[in-house]
C-alpha cells in the first residue's frame, strides 16, 4: 500500500478527524497556540507515518473524547461529515453518549425559493445560472433605488400636489410607449417636483409652479414659518436622496465586488479543465435510459472538443498569426469608436441646423416652456422601453427562430448555445440607463423592475426550450465576479460621473423642478449648511468641514493615494503566495521521488 | 444492528437522523423503499443482494451502479449486498445536504475501480469508458484515450507519481462548482 493512499484506511480517517475535532475545540475555547500550526516550510514524512492502522483503537478513544467536549451542533456536524459507515458512526456515538438529548432534525432547506432556478442549473450548469443570479442582483439594486426615491420623493410630493398652470391631459394608452402626455405632468418626472418646503396647511403661502422669475433664495427658506407644523424641504430632499442612493449603491457594489473577487480568485493558474470535466460531469440525477444515452453522447463530444482545443493550444502560434490577431482587434476598436464619434458629431450638427431653421419666436418658446430635465427623463424612459422591446425581439428571433432554423434547415443535431456574454451586456446597458435616469425620472427604477421581472421568466422559458449547455465548465464565481466588475466599472462609474457633473455644474431649468431658482443643484446643499450655521452657531464646524473636505481636491487625492497603496500591497502579497505555491509543488515532487527511492532501496 | 422489515423504532430514527444527512421523512421513505426490495421469502435476511439493489430505477441505467454497490457494502463477502444502514449511507452521501468532502471521498472510491486507493491509468480509462457509454460511436479511440489520460494526469497529478490520490482528486474537485450539484441522487419518488 503506497504511503500516500490516505483515503482508504479507517485509522487514517479517525486520526484525521481527531485532528479536526482538536482544532475545533481549541477554536471554540480560545486562540490556538502557535505549536498547533503546521509547519509549512517542510512537508514532514513523520506525518505520514502516524496514519496507519495501528493508530486505530487509541485514535478512536481520543476522537471520542474530543467529540464529547464539543457542543451539540458541532458534534452532529462532525459526525455527519465523517466518511465512515453508519454502523461505525453509531459505534462512536454509543461510546461518547450516555444520555443524549436528541435534537430535532436540522433541515438544510434550499435557500433559493424558485424551483425553476434549480431546474435551469441542473440542465445548463452554473454558467447560465450565474446569468439568472445576476438578474436577481440587479432586481435587488432597483428595488432599493425605487424604495428610496419612492418613499422620500414621490410620496411626499404626491401627497402635496402642486397647483397646475395648464390643464391636465387625459390618459390614453400611448403614454406607456412615449412617456409623455399624461405622464409628463406627474410625479414620474423631475418637472413635477416643487422647489419649496412642503408642509400641511401652508399650501397657500408656498410658491408653486407659477412663473416667478426672481431668484430670491431667501424667499424659499422664509416659508418655514407655518406654525411649527412638520415641513419637508423638497429641493434638499431631492438632492440628498439622489446623492445618498448613489452613495449606498456604490458601497454595496464595491463590497459585493470585493467579496466575489475573494471567492473566485485562484492564485494558481487553473488549467485543469479536462480533469474537471472527467471527474465532475456525470450527473447522478439522470435516471432515464434515453437521458443517460444522451448525456454520454454529450460528454463524448465535449471531451473530443476539449482535447482538440488543448492540442491546438500546444501548437505554437507564429508571429504572423499573432500580429494578425492584434490587427483584427485594433480594427474592431477603431470601427466601434469611429462610428460612435460619427454619430455624436452628426447629432450635434443636426441639432445646430434645427436651431437655425426654427423661427426665433418659436425658439424662445421652445427654450422656456421645455423643462429640459423632464425632456431628458422622457428620452431615457423611451430608451429603456426600446431596450426591452429589442430584448424581446432578440429572444424571439435569436433564440427561438434560430433554433428552429438550425434544426430544420441546417439539420444540426444540437441546439444553439446560450450566449451569456451578449445577454449580460444587454442587462448592464439597461441598468446604466436606469442609473442615469434616476436624477431626472425618480420612478424609473420601477420600470426597470417590471422589465427585469418579465425578462427573468421570458429568458427562463427560452433557455429551457431553445438552448443547450455550454461546452466549457465555467466557474460560476468567476463569472459573477466579471459581471459585477463590469456593472461597477464602466456602468455605475459612468452614470455616477454624469449625474455628479449634472449636479455640480449644469444650471437647472428656470421653469420647473425643485432647483429652479438655483445656479446649480449642488447649491441647495450649500445653502442648507449656511442656514444651519446662521440658526445654530454650534454647527459652524459643519461648514468648516464642508469647505475643507468636500470642496477641497487635496482630500480626494490623499484618499486615492491611500487606496492605491493598499492595492499595491495586496498584489505583492498575492505574488508572494504564487511563488510559495510553485516552491511547494516542487517540494512535493521531490519528496515523492525520495519516497519511492527509499522504498526501492528498502523493500520490506 | 439490523432493522425489522415492518417498523422503524423512534430512537433508531433519531439516531439515523443524527448520523446522516437525511431528514426524518427521507429516512422513512428509504425504509419503505428498502422493505419493498426485500421480497417475502427473504424477510429474515438483513441485507439485500446486489441484483435487487441494481433494480432500483435510480440505479438501473447508471453506468457506475456496480461500483456504488461495492463501495457502500459492508458485507464480509464483498458481494455488493447492502444492509439498511449501507442503504442509508448511500442516500446520505448522495443527498443535497452532504458536504463536498463526503461526496468527493465517495466519488473517489467509486472511481477507483481496482480498489488500490489511487486512480491510475487503468482506473481513468475505465472511468472514461463508463462516462462515454457502451456504444461504439461514443467511445473514444485508443489514441484519444491515451491523450486524454496523459492530459488528466498532467493537470491533476501534483506529486508526479503517475496516479491521482485522494488529496489531488479533492483539489481538482474544489475548483469545480458543478460537482456538489451533480453528485446528488434525486430520491423523492414515492
Amino acid at each position: 500500500l503506497p504511503l500516500l493512499s490516505l483515503g482508504r484506511s479507517r485509522g487514517a480517517i479517525i486520526s484525521q478527524y481527531y485532528n479536526r475535532t482538536m482544532k475545533l475545540r481549541r477554536r471554540r475555547q480560545s486562540r490556538p497556540s502557535i505549536k498547533d500550526f503546521s509547519r509549512s516550510a517542510r512537508p514532514s514524512i513523520r506525518g505520514y507515518g502516524m496514519e496507519t492502522d495501528c493508530m486505530e483503537t487509541e485514535g478512536r478513544d481520543q476522537l471520542v473524547n474530543n467529540l464529547q467536549n464539543l457542543s451539540l451542533s458541532d458534534r452532529v456536524r462532525m459526525l455527519r461529515a465523517m466518511p465512515l459507515s453508519v454502523a461505525e458512526k453509531s459505534e462512536l456515538r454509543y461510546l461518547y453518549s450516555s444520555t443524549i438529548l436528541l435534537s430535532t432534525s436540522l433541515s438544510f432547506s434550499s435557500l433559493y425559493p424558485a424551483v425553476a432556478l434549480k431546474r435551469v442549473s441542473g440542465r445548463f450548469g452554473t454558467g447560465v445560472l450565474s446569468y439568472f443570479l445576476f438578474v436577481k442582483t440587479l432586481l435587488f439594486f432597483n428595488i432599493f433605488l425605487f424604495l428610496v426615491t419612492g418613499l422620500l420623493l414621490a410620496v411626499p410630493q404626491a401627497v402635496h400636489p402642486p397647483t397646475l398652470t395648464q390643464g391636465h391631459e387625459a390618459f390614453s394608452g400611448l403614454e406607456l410607449l412615449t412617456g409623455g402626455g399624461y405622464f409628463s405632468d406627474s410625479v414620474i418626472y423631475y418637472g413635477y417636483y416643487s422647489n419649496s418646503t412642503l408642509s400641511k396647511d401652508c399650501r397657500v403661502t408656498s410658491s408653486s409652479m407659477e412663473q416667478q422669475p426672481s431668484p430670491s433664495v431667501s424667499r424659499r427658506t422664509m416659508e418655514t414659518d407655518c406654525g411649527g407644523k412638520p415641513s419637508y424641504n423638497m429641493p434638499l430632499a431631492y438632492f440628498f436622496t439622489i446623492g445618498l442612493a448613489f452613495f449606498i449603491t456604490c458601497i454595496i457594489l464595491v463590497y459585493s465586488m470585493s467579496k466575489s473577487f475573494g471567492q473566485s480568485f485562484r492564485i494558481d493558474k487553473s488549467h485543469g479543465i479536462l480533469a474537471m470535466k472527467v471527474f465532475c460531469s456525470w450527473d447522478f440525477k439522470v435516471i432515464k435510459k434515453t437521458s443517460v444515452k444522451l448525456r454520454s453522447e454529450n460528454i463524448c463530444i465535449q471531451l473530443r472538443e476539449l482535447l482538440e482545443e488543448t492540442s491546438r493550444k500546444h501548437v505554437q502560434k507564429t508571429a504572423c498569426q499573432r500580429i494578425g490577431r492584434v490587427l483584427v482587434h485594433v480594427l474592431a476598436w477603431f470601427i466601434c469608436i469611429g462610428s460612435t464619434v460619427a454619430c455624436v458629431l452628426a447629432l450635434y450638427y443636426f441639432s445646430e441646423y434645427m436651431h437655425k431653421v426654427r423661427d426665433t419666436r418659436f425658439h424662445l418658446l421652445w427654450c422656456c416652456c421645455q423643462c429640459w430635465e423632464s425632456f431628458v427623463g422622457q428620452e431615457l424612459y423611451r430608451f429603456l422601453l426600446m431596450d426591452f422591446i429589442f430584448t424581446i425581439l432578440d429572444t424571439f428571433f435569436g433564440e427561438f427562430l434560430w433554433r428552429l432554423f438550425s434544426q430544420r434547415v441546417l439539420k444540426r443535431k444540437r441546439k444553439p448555445v446560450f450566449d451569456i456574454s451578449r445577454n449580460v451586456l444587454e442587462l448592464i446597458y439597461g441598468q446604466t440607463l436606469a442609473w442615469l435616469g434616476v436624477l431626472f425620472t425618480p420612478l424609473l427604477p420601477a420600470v426597470q423592475i417590471i422589465k427585469l421581472l418579465l425578462l427573468f421568466y421570458m429568458k427562463q422559458t427560452s433557455v429551457m426550450m431553445n438552448c443547450q449547455s455550454p461546452r466549457k465548465p465555467y466557474r460560476a464565481s468567476q463569472m459573477s465576479t466579471i459581471f459585477i466588475t463590469l456593472l461597477c466599472c464602466p456602468s455605475f462609474l459612468g452614470a455616477a460621473v454624469c449625474v455628479s457633473y449634472t449636479m455640480w455644474s449644469i444650471r437647472p431649468s428656470e421653469s420647473c423642478g425643485p432647483f429652479r431658482s438655483l445656479s446649480t443643484m449642488f447649491q441647495s446643499g450649500k445653502l442648507w449648511v449656511k442656514e444651519l450655521e446662521t440658526h445654530n452657531p454650534n454647527l459652524a464646524w459643519l461648514a468648516w468641514a464642508h469647505s475643507y473636505i468636500v470642496e477641497n481636491p487635496l482630500f480626494l487625492f490623499l484618499a486615492a493615494g491611500i487606496f492605491l497603496i493598499v492595492i499595491y500591497f495586496n498584489t505583492q502579497v498575492v505574488d508572494g503566495q504564487r511563488k510559495i505555491i510553485s516552491l511547494l509543488q516542487e517540494q512535493i515532487e521531490n519528496v515523492t521521488s525520495l519516497n519511492s527511492l527509499i522504498q526501492y532501496l528498502n523493500p520490506s | 444492528m439490523g432493522t425489522t422489515a415492518s417498523q422503524l423504532g423512534k430512537d433508531l430514527l433519531s439516531e439515523y437522523q443524527e448520523l446522516t444527512f437525511l431528514t426524518k421523512q427521507e429516512i422513512l421513505l428509504a425504509h419503505k423503499r428498502y422493505s419493498e426490495l426485500l421480497s417475502k421469502e427473504d424477510r429474515n435476511l438483513t441485507s439485500v443482494p446486489m441484483e435487487k439493489v441494481l433494480s432500483l430505477p435510480e440505479l438501473k441505467s447508471n453506468p457506475f451502479r456496480k461500483r456504488i454497490c461495492h463501495v457502500f457494502s459492508t458485507s464480509d463477502m464483498k458481494d455488493g449486498s447492502l444492509t439498511f444502514e449501507d442503504f442509508l449511507d448511500l442516500l446520505s452521501a448522495f443527498s443535497d445536504s452532504a458536504t463536498l468532502e463526503i461526496k468527493s471521498h465517495y466519488a473517489f472510491r467509486i472511481f477507483d475501480f481496482d480498489d488500490d486507493g489511487t486512480l491510475d491509468g487503468g482506473d481513468l480509462e475505465k472511468l472514461v469508458n463508463c462516462l462515454t457509454g457502451k456504444t461504439e460511436d461514443t467511445r473514444l479511440t485508443p489514441e484519444e484515450m491515451r491523450q486524454l489520460i496523459s492530459n488528466i494526469l498532467e493537470e491533476s497529478d501534483i506529486d508526479k507519481d503517475g496516479t491521482v490520490n485522494l488529496s489531488e482528486f479533492q483539489h481538482v474537485i474544489s475548483r469545480s462548482p458543478d460537482f456538489v450539484r451533480a453528485k446528488s441522487l434525486f430520491c423523492r419518488t414515492a
